[in-house]
């Protein structure tokens, strides 16, 4: 089977600190393909182009709410609906390693690729006019001139709480593989059938269901002895019936 | 998601362009059935002139629809995979088999005319398929993924095109005038049931995906806290019309009343004056404008559901 990078999210360990945004802001604004849009950013209206977003959702209703950090980005689907769109050829997925990735010298800027994301997963850059998004950090992964264990997405590099996984998800022994197979691994609007390559991990109570034995003993000794009826005195024991 | 006016102009010129084109062919080719030459050069050249004109504009308006127009040529690479690919390539297909056309009518090669205006119909109809499959072929805009996208647009320009056609038959060949009013009228009635067809489907629509799907989280009450942003982005302002509702509430009622009652009152009252017909085609034409506009405006895609709340 083919490679298919992707991230794995895990919900139940991101705080929601938007160090994965600044860092792939970062490391995207300064690379060969030249900067991202960033107008106003101290401003009253600031706007520009990211390709990873921290968004946080409230479920359920006071007092039964809780809060979920929800950290979003291209998902590099399997079936990309965004590619087969753009008249170009610009927005394509790479056949080794299943990135989804955008030629900026071929676009034209017609933005029908994210009309064609249900995700909203592609931003223009207003100041170049082309279309940006998530590269899986393509410029770092490869970059034999790295150490080994710098070679991974920006993002990933930079969380704190290790919410974010990297791999090969069509090798089953790679850890984000493991993790979306045995940690319940999830796709996004999965009715759309994209088949999104990134996988995020539910959050998990630890819950323990107590049972009221086993907060009291049914077979307490104390207990027991004060229940039973008591042998008269002149009743055989147990010594007295048996012979040893 | 948000009306584009290159994107508007794009759509109702070129598909008025198309009906002019095919308003005209469908009376040469009864012509021709006829065994007959009936039709004024004059009035072939206006149309011819109508059609390449509002085609022609039609094509310029979506070169601002783009980033980068200095690279617009490289469009045509994906007609594989790509409707907006196919449309590039038809377009300029259209212009051209209808300018041989109009050229071969006009220098009184009738048979050769006849042959281009096939093809000229056949690229005509492909067009349209392109235009309208290039909105109805997103899966996740559940107000286009339907046939009737495909259909409308055929319909609407059509009539428009008749109205057009009517206009400029009481101008060049008035005994041409009756015949292509009825025409629009039928046609315009046709279109506007397609269109009510179109308005009642969407009106009943259930939105596939919602907050649960879209974070993954299995809750019926969800709401969002930050979208990441402070100020708008892309996402914010591409997706939404950015209107009151009663701007919207207006252009639904606008395109109700400009698409087809309004035009058809005056192609009715008319009497064959020119002026009549060219007011109810420009009134049409404003129609079609809020048509579309409420085309995109009622379009709901659902990546807005990860942008509800900017704090």
């Amino acid at each position: 089977m083919k490679k298919q990078l992707a991230l794995v999210i895990d919900l139940n360990v991101c705080v929601g600190c938007h160090a994965c945004v600044t860092s792939c802001k970062q490391w995207n604004t300064s690379g060969e393909a030249g900067y991202l849009s960033d107008d106003n950013p101290y401003g009253a209206e600031p706007t520009g182009t990211f390709f990873n977003r921290v968004q946080t959702f409230e479920v359920g209703e006071f007092p039964n709410t809780e809060t979920v950090h929800f950290p979003k980005s291209c998902l590099h689907c399997e079936d990309p609906p965004c590619v087969p769109v753009c008249p170009t050829g610009a927005s394509y997925k790479r056949a080794e390693d299943g990135i989804v990735l955008v030629d900026y010298d071929k676009c034209i800027g017609c933005k029908y690729c994210a009309w064609a994301c249900p995700y909203g997963a592609r931003e223009i850059d207003e100041h170049q006019k082309v279309m940006k998004k998530c590269t899986l950090c393509v410029d770092r992964i490869y970059d034999t001139k790295l150490p080994e264990a710098e070679r991974k997405p920006a993002c990933v590099l930079a969380c704190p709480t290790s919410a974010r996984m990297f791999g090969d998800i069509h090798d089953p022994q790679s850890q984000a593989a493991r993790a979306i197979r045995e940690q319940g691994g999830y796709a996004l609007m999965p009715e759309w059938g994209t088949q999104p390559a990134n996988h995020y991990l539910p959050r998990r109570k630890t819950a323990k269901h107590l049972h009221p034995d086993e907060l009291e003993r049914h077979d307490n000794p104390l207990k027991v002895d004060g229940q039973l009826p008591r042998p008269a005195t002149g009743e055989p024991a147990l010594d007295d019936v048996t012979s040893w | 998601m948000r009306p584009a006016w290159s994107v508007l102009l794009l759509t109702t010129l070129i598909g008025a362009g198309q009906g002019l084109f095919l308003s005209l062919f469908a009376l040469d080719v009864w012509d021709a059935a006829r065994g007959q030459a009936s039709l004024a050069p004059l009035f072939v050249a206006g149309c011819i002139a109508g059609a390449l004109a509002m085609t022609g504009a039609g094509l310029l308006a979506s070169f601002f629809h783009l980033g980068h127009p200095e690279r617009a040529w490289r469009s045509a690479a994906m007609w594989r995979t790509s409707w907006l690919s196919r449309e590039v390539i038809a377009l300029p297909l259209f212009m051209a088999l209808v300018a041989l056309y109009g050229l071969l009518h006009w220098t009184g090669r009738l048979q050769g005319a006849l042959l281009a205006g096939g093809f000229a119909a056949a690229a005509c109809l492909a067009l349209f398929v392109c235009t309208g499959m290039i909105y109805a072929c997103l899966r996740f805009l559940q107000e286009w993924h339907t046939p009737l996208t495909i259909v409308n647009f055929l319909l609407l320009g059509t009539a428009s095109g008749l109205t057009a056609a009517a206009a400029l038959a009481a101008w060049l060949q008035p005994e041409l005038a009756r015949g292509y009013v009825a025409a629009a009228l039928l046609a315009g009635a046709l279109a506007y049931l397609g269109r009510l067809a179109s308005l009642a489907r969407n009106a009943r629509l259930r939105p596939k995906s919602s907050l649960a799907t879209a974070i993954g989280v299995k809750h019926p009450r969800i709401s969002q806290i930050a979208q990441g942003a402070m100020g708008g982005s892309f996402n914010t302002r591409e997706f939404f019309h950015g209107r009151p509702r009663e701007v919207v509430r207006a252009a639904r009622w606008t395109l109700l009343a400009l698409v087809f009652p309004v035009p058809a009152l005056l192609l009715v009252l008319s009497g064959g004056a020119a002026a009549a017909l060219a007011a109810a085609f420009l009134l049409q034409y404003a129609g079609l404008l809020a048509e579309r506009w409420y085309f995109f405006a009622e379009a709901k895609h659902p990546q807005n559901l990860y942008y509800q709340a900017i704090a």
